[in-house]
């Protein structure tokens, strides 16, 4: 019986289950290793290289070479993990995630300060927003 | 016997933290965040907890995909602030009480809850961002406290009904610890917020409001809400959630006391990406 997953529904939102996790494993060790000064150090100097070291996807490296974000999650990427990647780069976590929103990080920061995305219209894919 | 006094809840938004070390809390932005806390500080002062017991969340730090503990319990002498990817925070380190945790440990996995002990771990900002919160700046934490993670990074979570029964577990194996000790339990995370995809951004106020009134008021009812209700109306990352139920089950009225008393209740729109909520509740 296949596992129940009735988070599928919910707009703009992958949840990382055993599924994704699987997906993503090196992804996600990659970006740990990034916890460590010196392996930040030689990702910085050598991106491509660095990232070969890794057996991960030609997709998601080039997603990782990209900063793309949600790409990253949808080969598996967990949010907790990449932020180490922005971390590395000297993103705060807003930058981080206003950048999957297709907003500038300026429309991103105000609509925080405004009180934030509404969920009116945000529970159930499709739903009008 | 050791005593549970009150229990503490709030956010633990990495952004917090760094506000505080870079010296901003006194930013137009910053101020309404940490002017939520003065009483809490002061109030923890005039407590003068002898151990904390500290309900937090590794952010894919101590644990990495190798290893995903649902429930662990830190039983270590001591813990050192770790490197998220921009080097430690300039906290202090953590000092443990292994006695109490193990006591925990023995009472809590006797009871049927299948916890997972460390010995060693560094901590993140999920336990730090808290204490400094609670403590301000501090030479050295005021107490030892005893860490404890749980999983609600990769699916499955445990449910906030599994929570709330943990934590009244962990409040029976407390109450029978034979030393005169005042603890506190504190649950970390949350408010409503999303940190990934198209609906990062997300704040529900209305939701999260009544999430602290029932927390208050009917937590049993609470603890009956399932994980959909948190993601769909809190964002995928208010899963973080469940975790108050843990501080919350371990409440003297869970287990047939008085109702405690709320001494703060503070909510405020955006910390960074989040909402932040924080209550204290104390045992009558």
């Amino acid at each position: 019986m296949p596992l129940d997953k009735p988070y599928k529904d919910v707009p703009g939102t992958t949840i990382f289950d055993a599924d994704m996790s699987r997906q993503g494993y090196h992804l996600n060790q990659f970006c740990m290793s990034l916890m460590k000064p010196e392996n930040r150090a030689r990702f910085k100097a050598d991106e491509r290289a660095y990232l070969d070291e890794w057996p991960m996807t030609e997709e998601q490296k080039q997603a990782v070479l990209d900063r793309d974000l949600n790409r990253c999650i949808a080969l598996g990427g967990n949010i907790y993990f990449l932020a180490k990647i922005g971390a590395t780069d000297g993103k705060s976590f807003q930058q981080m995630a206003g950048s999957m929103t297709g907003m500038t990080e300026e429309e991103y920061r105000n609509m925080m300060v405004g009180g934030g995305r509404p969920i009116e219209g945000n529970r159930y894919v499709g739903e009008k927003k | 016997m050791a005593r549970i006094t009150a229990s503490v809840y709030t956010s633990h938004v990495p952004a917090i933290g760094a506000a505080i070390d870079m010296q901003k809390t006194g930013e137009d932005y910053w101020k309404p965040v940490f002017k939520g806390y003065e009483f809490s500080k002061q109030w923890l002062k005039d407590q003068k907890p002898d151990v904390i017991f500290l309900v937090f969340n590794d952010h894919a730090t101590a644990f990495s995909l190798d290893l995903i503990p649902t429930f662990a319990i830190g039983t270590a002498a001591e813990y050192q602030p770790a490197d998220e990817g921009w080097g430690p925070r300039p906290v202090p380190k953590v000092v443990g009480h292994p006695r109490l945790a193990a006591h925990i440990a023995q009472s809590v996995i006797q009871d049927d809850f299948d916890l997972t002990i460390v010995n060693k771990m560094d901590v993140d900002h999920g336990l730090t961002v808290p204490l400094s919160l609670m403590c301000g700046e501090p030479q050295a934490w005021p107490c030892p406290v005893i860490p404890f993670a749980v999983n609600v990074v990769q699916y499955p979570v445990p449910s906030g009904r599994r929570c709330y029964m943990l934590g009244q577990a962990i409040g029976r194996a407390i109450r029978s610890y034979d030393e005169d000790l005042n603890v506190q339990i504190w649950g970390t995370g949350g408010m409503s917020h999303q940190l990934q995809g198209p609906r990062a951004g997300l704040i529900n106020r209305e939701w999260d409001n009544a999430f602290l009134d029932q927390i208050i008021n009917d937590p049993d009812g609470l603890s009956q809400k399932p994980h959909i209700d948190y993601v769909r109306e809190a964002g995928s990352e208010g899963i973080e959630l469940v975790m108050w139920l843990i501080a919350r089950g371990a409440m003297s009225d869970v287990a047939g006391g008085p109702k405690p008393k709320v001494a703060h209740r503070f909510y405020h729109v955006p910390a960074s990406n989040t909402a932040v909520g924080h209550l204290i509740l104390e045992n009558a």
